[in-house]
């Protein structure tokens, strides 16, 4: 039992909370995610683990309402408790000084991105962060992200924030004024498979990580595997970061739709 | 061991008295007792009640006539543990059966657990006088079971004997059968244990894996309460080396480790269309029906129902997985297994279950490609018909593909179960221990003890894949040896 210590809306349906787990505190790094289950009949899911603070013993994550499991736990208010909260788990980002690096998140994956962008920030790379949503009512964290970044580029559908288009677009913009050493992509799996297609069209090293269906998130139940370079990855243990361009995204967009019918 | 001395405990009085009540030849002229249990087409929809119901007390009082007695107990070679078959079912035989169950637990930590899940055919029982005599052997699975249950539903279980609490603390990796037997003995011994546990529910593959129609969850909650009620501690939702590192065990005072994190890796084939959806492990499928309760209504949690459903293995995992398939709607729930009915690993009740529920056997078939419809979907599988061929290093025969035997057939799910490796978890995250090429933690067959001097390891974790008496037997080995160590 998890104790939800501060509560904040991003929009209408991204909720940030802060959740008491004195060990997660301590033990996470940038990258690392945990799976969460609210109540006795409740579904694991996983969720990135945002930011976290050691001394207050609590992590930060970051949820958008898509489905029931993850409507339930945003319905969730200060003080309740969120039934099991396990981690951190999969593997942390591999953080070093590349030179440029360009962060691009698209809707809640930016809330994943956030403890990357930081991370290599401080690791002494010129950091470019692409944000991109629908619309500007579902851009969030700028701030947060500004803070660590050298420039943030905004990318809209509609153009109703910073530059009309797509993810993609917002790195085609760096890459085509400048050398860019490494791209960073965390989004919906559709957006991941078009932004790798075009860091490849530029020969820029890009990782991804990935959110497929989980349900134990420690390797034993095989429901997150993926095909990475023509071989099956865990993405529970073996990622959920991975390079993007031996992602076999199609398969991956496949499988997301696995209960679609279902639940 | 003192409390194996066979002999002396044959040679009490009452033991003596009740020898001479029937002859030999009459004991052995008794009919094996029958299991009653449930209806096979009514069982085949209920998907939790327990397939075997259990012996009558007349039942159970009528096959301990049949044991013998032996003065050289063979059946007890063939338990793992050791327990003492002879003195257990006597005890039943004379009516004392809170008794049996005390002999039960000075070995096992869960005999209602082993009395209902060891392959007794390949231990105790296979060893019993009654194989050479060409008769049935003593149900020692089924009086275990008995007076295990019989304990529990008298509401007289005895708690062992604690040792003053001597301060010390110990950590266990893992609450499966291996984790728990470890921590009722040094209980006994009065450490502090805390036993880590990664899921949200304590038990293992005893909650996760082994369906409730053949052990059902209240029975391995009950064995967790007396845990509980010993002064054990549970932390679930804990991975050891993630949440928690063993050096900060160390830092925290722990003065031993016991892990039995299990063999949860499931294995794949590697073959064409596996990634398809609907093609999922065994873990996977009896992880989402037994943990997460997906085939009721009221849980968050999906699991597809498919009309055909393809089980590919033979162990008793695949038994689990193709039973509990048929149990949540399966119209047609398929074995698919590439050696003979003879070589399969599978429990022989089991086997004989899944037959009476309806369960298709296709042996000697093994899965080439799954192919899938426009939406990624299985459809259909290709299967390779097969043939036994020469004994390979095992002593198995083995499979061969028939040449040009192939033919497909139509599904809308496959569970792969075809056997798990050691989770890589804890081989990773413990820098220095000593692994096999396997993947196994490598120990000392003695004391269980690994390279790191105050790390100790068993069950499947140490052996791959094996068996919950094999597991327990090691967490009570590591238990004493570790007792030991911390107090030389
Ligand atoms: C490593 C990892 C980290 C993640 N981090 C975050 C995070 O920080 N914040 C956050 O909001 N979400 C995150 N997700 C996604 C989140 O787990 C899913 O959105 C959630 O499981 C959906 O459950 P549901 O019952 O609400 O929706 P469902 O009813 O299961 O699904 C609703 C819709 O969402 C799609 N969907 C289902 N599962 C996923 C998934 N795993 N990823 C994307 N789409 C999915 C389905 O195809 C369906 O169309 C992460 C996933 C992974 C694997
Ligand atoms: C479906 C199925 C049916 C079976 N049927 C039979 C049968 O009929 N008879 C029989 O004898 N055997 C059977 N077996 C095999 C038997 O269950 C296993 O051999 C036995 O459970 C092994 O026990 P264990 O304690 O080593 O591990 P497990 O029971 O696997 O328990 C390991 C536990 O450790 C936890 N864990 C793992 N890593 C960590 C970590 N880092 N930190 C904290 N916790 C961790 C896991 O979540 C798990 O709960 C069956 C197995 C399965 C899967
Ligand atoms: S524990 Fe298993 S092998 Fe040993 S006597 Fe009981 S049923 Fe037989
Ligand atoms: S071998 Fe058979 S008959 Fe003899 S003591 Fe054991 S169970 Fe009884
Ligand atoms: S979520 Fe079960 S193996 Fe990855």
């Amino acid at each position: 039992m998890n104790k939800i210590v501060d509560k904040k809306y991003f929009s209408e349906n991204v909720v940030w909370f802060e959740v008491e787990a004195p060990l997660i505190a301590k033990s996470r790094r940038a990258g690392h995610f945990v799976i969460v289950r609210s109540g006795e009949k409740g579904e694991r899911i996983p969720l990135t683990i945002a930011s976290s603070d050691v001394a207050k013993g609590t992590i930060e994550i970051v949820v958008q309402a898509v489905g029931g499991s993850s409507k339930k736990l945003c319905e969730l208010n200060v003080g309740d408790y969120i039934t099991d909260v396990v981690g951190p788990l999969g593997q942390a980002t591999h953080i070093e000084n590349y030179g440029t690096v360009v962060c691009v998140g698209g809707g809640v994956g930016v809330a994943p991105m956030l403890p990357i962008i930081e991370a290599m920030k401080k690791a002494g790379n010129r950091v470019i962060s692409v944000l991109a949503a629908r619309n500007k009512d579902l851009v969030i964290l700028e701030e947060q992200v500004s803070k660590y970044s050298d420039e943030v580029i905004i990318m809209t559908n509609d153009g109703s924030a910073g530059h009309q288009g797509v993810a993609p677009d917002g790195f085609e913009m760096v890459a085509n004024r400048e050398k860019v050493d490494l791209c960073v992509t965390i989004g919906p799996a559709i957006m991941m498979k078009f932004v790798s297609l075009t860091t490849q069209k530029y020969n820029v090293p890009t990782m991804a990580s990935l959110n497929t269906i989980m349900v134990d998130g420690t390797g034993m139940c095989g429901a997150c595997r993926i095909t990475v370079g023509g071989k099956t990855k865990f993405v529970c243990v073996d990622g959920p970061e991975f390079d993007a361009h031996q992602v076999d995204f199609d398969e991956m967009l496949m499988r997301l739709k696995a209960y679609d019918n279902i639940k | 061991m003192s409390e194996n001395n066979i002999l002396a405990r044959r040679n009490e009085p009452w033991r003596e008295e009740l020898r001479k009540q029937l002859k030999n030849k009459e004991r052995s002229d008794r009919p094996r007792a029958k299991m009653p249990e449930l209806d096979a087409e009514y069982r085949s929809h209920s998907l939790r009640e327990e397939v075997n119901t259990g012996l009558t007390k007349e039942q159970a009082l009528a096959e301990a006539t049949r044991c013998l007695d032996c003065p050289n107990p063979s059946c007890m070679q063939g338990c793992p543990v050791s327990i003492n078959i002879p003195t257990f079912i006597k005890n039943i035989e004379r009516g004392e059966i809170l008794e049996a169950a005390k002999v039960l637990k000075e070995t096992s930590a869960l005999p209602a657990v082993c009395g209902r899940v060891c392959p007794q055919e390949k231990q105790c029982e296979a060893q019993c006088i009654y194989i050479k005599m060409k008769k049935e052997p003593v149900a020692i699975g089924y009086l275990e079971r008995f007076a295990a249950d019989y304990e529990r539903e008298s509401g007289q279980i005895s708690i062992p004997e604690l040792a003053p609490a001597n301060g010390k603390k110990i950590a266990v990796v893992g609450s499966g059968p291996a984790g728990l037997s470890f921590a009722v003995d040094m209980a006994k011994f009065g450490y502090d244990v805390t036993v880590f546990e990664a899921l949200h529910e304590i038990g293992g593959v005893l909650k996760y894996g082994i369906p409730e129609f053949r052990l059902p969850n209240a029975i391995v909650d009950v064995e967790i309460e007396g845990l509980r009620k010993m002064g054990v501690k549970f932390e679930k939702d804990c991975i050891v080396g993630k949440t928690i590192t063993h050096e900060e065990l160390r830092e925290e005072g722990y003065k031993g480790i016991f892990v039995a994190s299990g063999a949860g890796l499931p294995n794949f084939m590697n073959i064409p269309g596996e990634n398809l959806i609907n093609v999922m492990s065994s873990n996977e499928f009896l992880t989402r029906v037994n943990l997460m309760d997906a085939s009721n209504p009221e849980s968050d949690t999906p699991v597809y129902t498919g009309r055909r459903v393809a089980v590919i293995g033979g162990g008793n995992t695949a038994m689990d997985a193709v039973r509990t398939a048929k149990r949540i709607g399966a119209e047609r729930a398929m074995i698919v297994y590439r050696r003979s009915e003879e070589e399969m690993p599978a429990r022989l009740e089991e086997v004989k279950h899944a037959k009476e529920e309806g369960i298709e056997f296709l042996t000697l078939h093994n899965p080439l490609q799954y192919e899938g419809d426009e939406n990624g979907r299985v459809s259909r599988m290709l299967l390779q018909e097969m043939e036994l061929g020469e004994a390979d290093a095992s002593g198995r025969r083995r499979p061969v593909a028939k040449e040009g035997a192939t033919s497909w057939v139509d599904v809308d799910a496959v569970i792969v179960s075809v056997g798990v490796s050691p989770n890589p978890l804890i081989p990773s995250t413990f820098t220095g221990i000593d692994v096999s090429k396997w993947g196994t933690l490598i120990v000392n067959e003695e004391t269980m003890q690994s390279s790191m001097s105050d790390v100790y390891a068993g069950g499947d974790i140490v052996r791959g894949g094996a068996t919950v008496i094999l597991a327990m037997g090691d967490g009570r080995k590591a238990a004493a040896a570790m007792h030991e160590a911390l107090n030389k």
